[in-house]
């Protein structure tokens, strides 16, 4: 067994540790064993579990870890995805403007779209905001701030975000009657993932993340600049658009379910980053199984540090990535100044 | 194929803004020989150089080996000319491993998988480069030279059989600067390249190249063998410098700046 075959297995090791400590922990207790027995038997109920406690593993329990994951993955590796593209550290789905476009287009569905057909007018706009927010980021920071500095694009992500809110919230006021549905969904909620979620997720994120996963190898080219990409018969700007639209396709699924999660998108990478080795082979699947079991453990602290109330996601994702984002910073500084 | 030119440029033009960069450029090639492009800043070289490595639109014709460079793909191209920028952009925390493999690109898949053959290819490179010892070091750990080396190394994996180079020994000391040059002229002869450069120092292009093109404000204005146009009162036109140029036997050829009027 090789060196990398090795280290995806704990990979592998690690995300089901988490997935089955997500089924674990919670108000109502389950015997491991017993939980264990009825993820492997798909869903067979082991002679020592009650019913009730089958149910809570299968309509609260199962579908929250699913979502989580998923939502983890996707952030992670679109995060080190747009890392790569614009040679940038802290490039972030919402540092980018990608998430604010996201979720102005989510709300935009919301407040404006029919009802009947949330599950694909949600995810759709969510993914066209996405896009145009890391495109208007990527055009004003390339232009307008003066070069390609890590710092340009993440000062023309920011304002970007900015304004997209600002409008989001303009429609929120304009359309108060949906408003509550919006804001619970702003502040990052995995507290009602249900099944519905992960099947609106599920194949954006699967779409997205096989697209990443594939093209891994050829992010480590875009490392040496354009120019030298493209002289050595890299079609620089096809693979950047192919990654954009993947990791903004990610992103628009990520926050279609779950809302605005912030910094997973740098925590998860640059702690792979620790770990491999910054070669985007190994980057990007160790960001996908590391951002899913991440997201899963903090969606557990949330929902059990201050039971029966529970902490909003988004509020300690931020807490552990301020930190995460100074330590990015630092580490870029000589390619800022 | 050994007999026709590597490169054959003729009417190479470009313009940026309104800018004319380069303008009625033309030389040859030939096959295994080192050509090196010689002029004052700003007269076009490293453009021409990138032209020539399809990098930048141009005017004109290029040929390699005989075939209009424009009817080549990006990775056909890439699989056949490799290019050494002045200032390569270094990766922070790439292992040098990594890097030398990145000239493999050309060769490998859609979604870039290597074969034994790349392998071999990044192996080969490494061994003659002397830098096996480093594969596992990141990049920039390394010093001025063996940095140089590792771009060599990168180019050599490439397995193009035209290698540009654009001022090879920028930032180098005079040792170092000799020794890659040293080390190109050996990967030239061991390997058959063909190798156009570009090089600021009249004195180390005039020992090593054996053919030479004077760019001035974008235009050839000599090409030929070094007594044609390495040529003091050449130099004191488009250089604005007063120089010697001496072939002393025991010291051998140079270019030599000359204090005070002429």
């Amino acid at each position: 067994m090789t060196r990398g075959t090795r280290a995806l297995l704990l990979g592998v090791a690690v995300l089901l540790v988490s997935v089955l400590l997500g089924l674990l922990v919670g108000p109502v207790r389950i015997a491991p064993g017993d939980a264990l027995g009825w993820l492997v038997s798909f869903g067979h109920r082991p002679s020592g579990m009650s019913l009730q406690q089958a149910a809570i593993l299968a309509d609260l329990r199962l579908p929250r870890v699913i979502v989580a994951g998923l939502v983890g993955a996707a952030l992670s590796a679109s995060g080190a995805a747009y890392q790569a593209v614009f040679r940038n550290p802290l490039a972030d789905p919402y540092l980018l403007g990608a998430a604010a476009g996201a979720g102005l287009g989510a709300t935009v569905a919301v407040a404006f779209g029919p009802a009947t057909a949330f599950e694909i007018t949600v995810p759709l706009a969510a993914f066209l905001g996405a896009l145009a927010g890391v495109g208007l980021a990527y055009g004003l920071g390339r232009s307008s701030l003066g070069g390609r500095s890590a710092t340009s694009l993440i000062l023309g992500g920011i304002a970007v975000a900015s304004f997209l809110t600002a409008v989001q919230t303009f429609i929120q006021q304009q359309r108060s009657e949906t408003l509550r549905q919006v804001y619970s969904w702003i502040l990052g909620r995995l507290g009602t993932a249900g099944w519905d979620d992960a099947r609106v997720a599920v194949p954006s994120v699967v779409i997205a993340v096989a697209t990443l996963w594939l093209v891994r190898r050829l992010l480590d080219v875009i490392e040496v600049g354009d120019l030298e990409a493209e002289s050595l018969g890299l079609n620089v700007g096809r693979l950047r658009l192919v990654v954009v639209v993947a990791a903004s396709l990610a992103t628009a699924a990520a926050v279609s379910v779950a809302g605005l999660i912030g910094f997973v998108g740098i925590i998860v990478p640059h702690t792979v980053r620790l770990l491999t080795g910054t070669s985007y082979r190994r980057v990007l699947p160790f960001s996908v199984l590391f951002g899913a079991a991440f997201l899963i453990l903090v969606d557990l602290v949330a929902r059990t540090a201050i039971a029966p109330a529970e902490i909003p996601i988004g509020v300690l994702t931020a807490f552990l990535g301020a930190p995460f984002f100074v330590l990015a910073l630092r580490r870029s500084g000589r390619r800022i100044a | 194929m050994s007999d026709l030119d590597a490169l054959e440029l003729s009417g190479v033009g470009m313009n940026i803004d309104g800018r004319e960069i380069l303008r009625d450029v033309a030389f040859e090639v030939p096959s295994g020989s080192w050509t090196c492009v010689v002029g004052p800043n700003g007269a076009g070289k490293t453009t021409l150089l990138h032209a020539v490595a399809g990098l930048v639109p141009f005017e004109g014709d290029v040929r390699l080996w005989g075939v209009p460079i424009a009817s080549y793909r990006r990775r056909e191209r890439a699989r056949r000319i490799a290019l050494v920028p002045q200032q390569p952009v270094i990766p922070e925390g790439m292992t040098v491993e990594r890097y030398v493999s990145l000239g493999r690109t050309p060769h490998l898949g859609v979604l870039g998988a290597e074969g034994t053959a790349d392998l071999v290819a990044v192996d080969t490179a490494l061994g003659r480069l002397d830098l096996a010892w480093a594969r596992d070091r990141r990049l920039d750990t390394l010093s001025g030279g063996e940095l140089q080396r590792a771009v060599l190394a990168r180019a050599l994996a490439q397995e193009a059989p035209l290698l540009l180079l654009d001022e090879p020994t920028t930032g180098l000391d005079l040792g170092h600067q000799l020794q890659v040059l040293e080390l190109v002229n050996e990967l030239r002869r061991e390997h058959g390249l063909t190798v156009l450069s570009t090089m600021h120092d009249l004195t180390l292009a005039g020992r090593f190249a054996d053919g030479f093109v004077l760019l001035s404000q974008g235009r050839p204005v000599a090409t030929g063998a070094r007594g044609d146009v390495l040529d003091a009162a050449l130099i004191q036109e488009h250089f604005g410098a007063n120089v010697r140029v001496i072939g002393d036997p025991e010291v051998g050829w140079a270019v030599v700046p000359v204090s005070g009027g002429r």
